[in-house]
């Protein structure tokens, strides 16, 4: 039963915590919660039948077609999460001083919204697919007591949607001065981690060269499977042992968001300093 | 920031240094689950060469091949069969499992 828990609290975790992340970075954007619900439902259905086709979607591309379903499915997703840190960029500033004197919900994002309904939807069908299949194979086996591993996965669920919601609540409680700078700093390092994952799969499949692997062996001081490793794999894409071209991907896609929020703010504030005309 | 700018042309000029396309004659290597179980359990490959691995399922439920020594993942259908590639490896013992069975599904890679 313990077991059990383990391995599904693991896959949950991580959906949970890209949604925590994500719901709390969009908190009080009007709709949003709408949206979310909507990703939640999307990627549950879209958990199972890529579960289904599991044998099919593998024996693509000469066998490495999961690779290359999880490496699009995880590069989708750090574009959504990029555009997402960018246009905030530009209008951040502007809601953290609305918000200030009027109070929350005052912004209104409805381009914003598609972006966050695929980035839930995303992480529940990478993660969700394999829980799935985890708990058919319980489910089928014959001879073990299937109640009380069931049981388990349950157990694992709920604890990875309590983390999930300790990182959202605890988001929360930023105070507003800081809000923008640290949820926008968790998105970029959580979507450097999704490509240096991304860039993990490639290298299983032989469609990237590794470039050194491992870089470096951090397996006995902080281990993947420890639960602070877990949370750093989840959070920061954390990986005791990475290779090479893992870190060009979580530096590229750093540097890129950085820069790309960078030149978003700069051209606003060029564009706001040129006077406007005031008509009635 | 200027660290980082540096780190990454320094990544990409290993770049490179590296032959972009593997070579087609990888070595292959062939393990069967089998009620929850790798056969062979230990299984002999070269060191210092990319090889290719088939993972044939035999089962009728679904397992996921796990190493973090091999810093690899996959999920191989029930009656499934699965190709990845690993290595080239330092000399060593590479320990995996089935993580959907864990407590019988073992096995190690040892590299020579």
């Amino acid at each position: 039963m313990l077991g059990t828990a383990i391995i599904v609290f693991r896959e949950v975790l991580e959906a949970a915590i890209i949604i925590g992340i994500v719901a709390a970075a969009t908190h009080g954007i009007r709709g949003s919660r709408r949206w979310i619900g909507a990703g939640l439902l999307l990627g549950l259905a879209g958990a199972g039948v890529v579960a289904a086709f599991t044998d099919a979607i593998g024996s693509l591309a000469s066998g490495v077609g999961q690779e290359l379903f999880n490496a699009i499915v995880l590069g989708v997703a750090v574009l959504m999460l990029a555009w997402h840190n960018i246009w905030m960029s530009s209008h951040g500033a502007v809601m953290a001083a609305s918000a200030k004197s009027a109070g929350a919900d005052i912004r209104n994002g409805s381009s914003e919204c598609s972006a966050l309904l695929l980035i839930v939807a995303l992480a529940i069908l990478r993660e969700g697919s394999e829980t799935v299949l985890f708990l058919f194979g319980i489910a089928s086996a014959e001879g073990s007591d299937h109640s009380m591993m069931l049981g388990g996965g349950l157990v694992g669920m709920f604890m990875g949607i309590v983390a999930g919601y300790l990182i959202y609540a605890g988001m929360l409680r930023i105070p507003l001065r800081w809000f923008f700078t640290v949820t926008g700093v968790m998105v970029m390092l959580l979507a450097a981690g999704m490509a240096s994952q991304a860039a993990h799969f490639l290298i299983q499949a032989d469609l990237l060269p590794s470039l050194a692997a491992p870089l470096w062996d951090t397996s006995t001081a902080l281990p993947e499977d420890g639960i602070p490793g877990m949370l750093l794999h989840s959070l920061v894409g954390y990986d005791s042992r990475p290779a090479g071209m893992q870190l060009v991907f979580y530096v590229f896609v750093l540097a890129s968001i950085g820069f790309g929020m960078r030149w978003v703010r700069h051209t606003h504030r060029t564009k706001r300093s040129i006077p406007m005309k005031v008509g009635k | 920031m200027n660290h980082l700018k540096f780190a990454s042309y320094l990544l990409c000029l290993a770049a490179l240094q590296m032959p972009l396309v593997a070579s087609a004659e990888d070595a292959a290597f062939r393990l069967v689950i089998k009620d929850h179980r790798f056969q062979p359990a230990e299984l002999n490959i070269p060191s210092g060469k990319k090889i290719r691995l088939m993972i044939e399922n035999q089962d009728a439920t679904p397992e996921e091949f796990e190493s973090h020594s091999l810093n690899r993942e996959k999920v191989i259908a029930g009656h499934g069969t699965a190709t990845l590639y690993i290595g080239p490896l330092a000399p060593g013992r590479y320990a995996f499992i089935g993580e959907f069975n864990e407590a019988t599904a073992q096995g190690v890679l040892i590299a020579q």
